[in-house]
């Protein structure tokens, strides 16, 4: 089935993905101690990402795609297993990782600036300022410098946001369903938006969602956990030229493989995939 | 916290004409309905909101001078408020009364300001350190229930009976609202901005100054002006050691000269410079934290 999958969406290969490899899971499990015993979280996950490219981890709540995103970023140290980012083990968190999460977790007290201003630790640098006006003109929020974060919207907050964590010029945007808060139009939007940004600056991008289209308008490849314990069900590589139309009939064949993965898992609807 | 009222929390309701409760009952007459709506009208309007505000004190001095007119009250006991107006305004005009306010407020400002830094010190000191936190933990508790009155003889034996014992008295009175709203205010950092400065690698001086410090000024803000008020509460018992002036003076020399309006008028000085005060440092406040949507306050 998978290689039929593969075969299939073999059709258009433009992407051109550097083979360097970049990050590296090897072995990679998480047990939570919870009262009475312990809870895999995650097991024996191991993969392997290419610089510059764009990843996408989707999986239904509590799979672990979070706890996979939060010990690759250091936020979390994994129970058995290894980290490893251009060769160098992960400890912790660190400058070449940058991490987007859901909420904007922009500081209330601090203008659009300083918050991305926050990121920095020479913040008053020429250097430092050329950046931040830089990655606030990069997110498209020029003309917003001085706003207190209650003063924009959701989508807007998010864009902040991802102007921070790129202030710093990671190696690695970690992206926590970075859009699962905000209204379906500002969702496709960012999912523009942060298409483009990728394209202009070749972060290496991982991307966890519960959406399956976000997951597929997005990544060069989807990962699809299964739930507890989360494991790496299936990898699909997706070679349809970007932009993707969502509606077209090659995304749905893949949205229908990815449908299929989870229900076939759950046993219902066996009768859905065409 | 006493909170001002205003007209929405006094529950004047605003029912719409023809569609109040009243009306749809049917069970009330109209005349009835007619009038109510009428002062819910009245209640909703610029003038009348004013109104309220000092309708209840208006109603009680009035009443207070029927009372004392009528031989109900004897004059010593309880002076009319036309005699406590004279008394305040000749203290008023003679300016007896700005030199004892003045004195009370220096006292107060000087042991508000020692108890704001060593609270804020201390505080923060304690809120971001979890040893600092279990070594002053007991102390801290235990000190606290302690009524500034009760420190007086000891501070008379430390301190003597001039201006220190007095100031220190008021330090008291501020110094333990003032920490527990940093310590608290500190606690309450979000985690998330914790997980945000280790990813960002932000050093822990700019964490403390960036996110933990504002974040926790609204209740330190809330603790400075618990703070303050209480040390104008103290002021009175402070000013109870064999003070010369001041406005716990006035009420003292009062009592001493049988004079209950003298007392009074002390009293009044007492609640109008310590609503006064609260207003200033609520103004402080609201700049201060601006940011705060979920400031709603004055």
């Amino acid at each position: 089935m998978e290689h039929a999958i593969r075969r299939d969406l073999r059709m258009d290969d433009t992407n051109g993905l550097s083979t360097q490899e970049h990050l590296r899971l090897h072995g990679v499990s998480k047990r939570y101690r919870i009262k009475g015993g312990e809870v895999l979280a995650l097991q024996e996950v191991s993969l392997s990402i290419a610089a510059g490219e764009f990843l996408t981890i989707v999986g239904g709540s509590g799979c672990g795609k979070s706890t996979l995103l939060r010990i690759i970023g250091g936020l979390e140290t994994a129970s058995e297993g290894s980290v490893s980012l251009s060769g160098r083990p992960v400890a912790g968190p660190g400058l070449d990782r940058g991490v987007l999460f859901q909420d904007h977790r922009l500081l209330p007290w601090l203008t659009l600036w300083d918050n991305i201003a926050f990121a920095l630790a020479d913040a008053k640098s020429a250097r430092s300022k050329n950046s931040i006006q830089e990655h606030i003109e990069l997110v498209g929020l020029a003309g917003f410098e001085n706003a207190y974060p209650h003063q924009l919207s959701g989508g807007m907050a998010q864009r902040a946001a991802i102007a921070r964590a790129l202030v710093n010029r990671p190696e690695i945007l970690l992206l926590d369903e970075p859009f699962g808060a905000l209204d379906a139009l500002t969702r496709i939007q960012l999912q523009q938006e942060i298409l483009r940004i990728w394209q202009v600056e070749r972060t290496t991008m991982i991307l966890v969602t519960h959406d399956i289209d976000e997951a597929i308008y997005l990544g060069d490849r989807v990962l699809v956990m299964s739930n507890r314990p989360g494991t790496v069900k299936i990898e699909i590589p997706i070679h349809l030229p970007r932009p993707r139309p969502r509606n077209s009939p090659w995304f749905a064949q893949v949205r229908q493989s990815i449908y299929r993965e989870f229900f076939t898992e759950n046993e219902i609807l066996p009768d859905y995939v065409v | 916290m006493a909170s001002k009222l205003n007209a929405e929390e006094m529950g004047i309701a605003v029912p719409e004409p023809g569609r109040s409760p009243s009306a749809r009952s049917g069970l009330v007459p109209k005349a009835a309905v007619a009038w109510i709506d009428t002062v819910g009208r009245f209640g909703e309007s610029r003038v009348s909101r004013g109104l309220q505000y000092v309708l209840l004190p208006l109603g009680i001095i009035i009443v207070w001078e029927i009372l004392c007119r009528s031989g109900a009250v004897k004059p010593m006991a309880l002076p009319s408020p036309t005699k406590v107006g004279a008394t305040l305004w000749s203290f008023i005009a003679s300016g007896v009364l700005f030199i004892h306010v003045g004195v009370s407020v220096l006292r107060v400002l000087e042991g508000f300001a020692i108890a704001t830094v060593l609270g804020l010190v201390l505080g923060v000191g304690v809120g971001i350190s979890k040893i600092l936190a279990r070594l002053t933990d007991l102390i801290i508790q235990l000190l606290r229930p302690i009524p500034p009155i009760a420190w007086i003889p000891l501070a008379i034996l430390w301190f003597g009976i001039g201006e220190l014992s007095k100031v220190y008295i008021i330090f008291l009175g501020a110094f333990f609202p003032i920490i527990m709203g940093v310590i608290e205010g500190i606690r309450q950092t979000d985690n998330r901005y914790v997980e945000l400065a280790n990813v960002l690698e932000v050093s822990r001086w700019r964490f403390i100054r960036k996110v933990v410090l504002p974040g926790a000024l609204p209740s330190i803000m809330t603790g400075l002006r618990v703070g303050l008020g209480s040390a104008w509460v103290c002021v009175v018992a402070a000013e109870l050691i064999a003070a010369e002036r001041g406005v716990g003076f006035i009420i003292v020399d009062g009592r001493e000269m049988s004079q209950p309006d003298v007392v009074i008028t002390g009293m009044i000085s007492i609640g109008v410079i310590g609503k006064l005060m609260d207003v200033a440092i609520k103004t402080v406040q609201g700049r201060l934290v601006r940011w705060n949507t979920q400031y709603a306050g004055t």
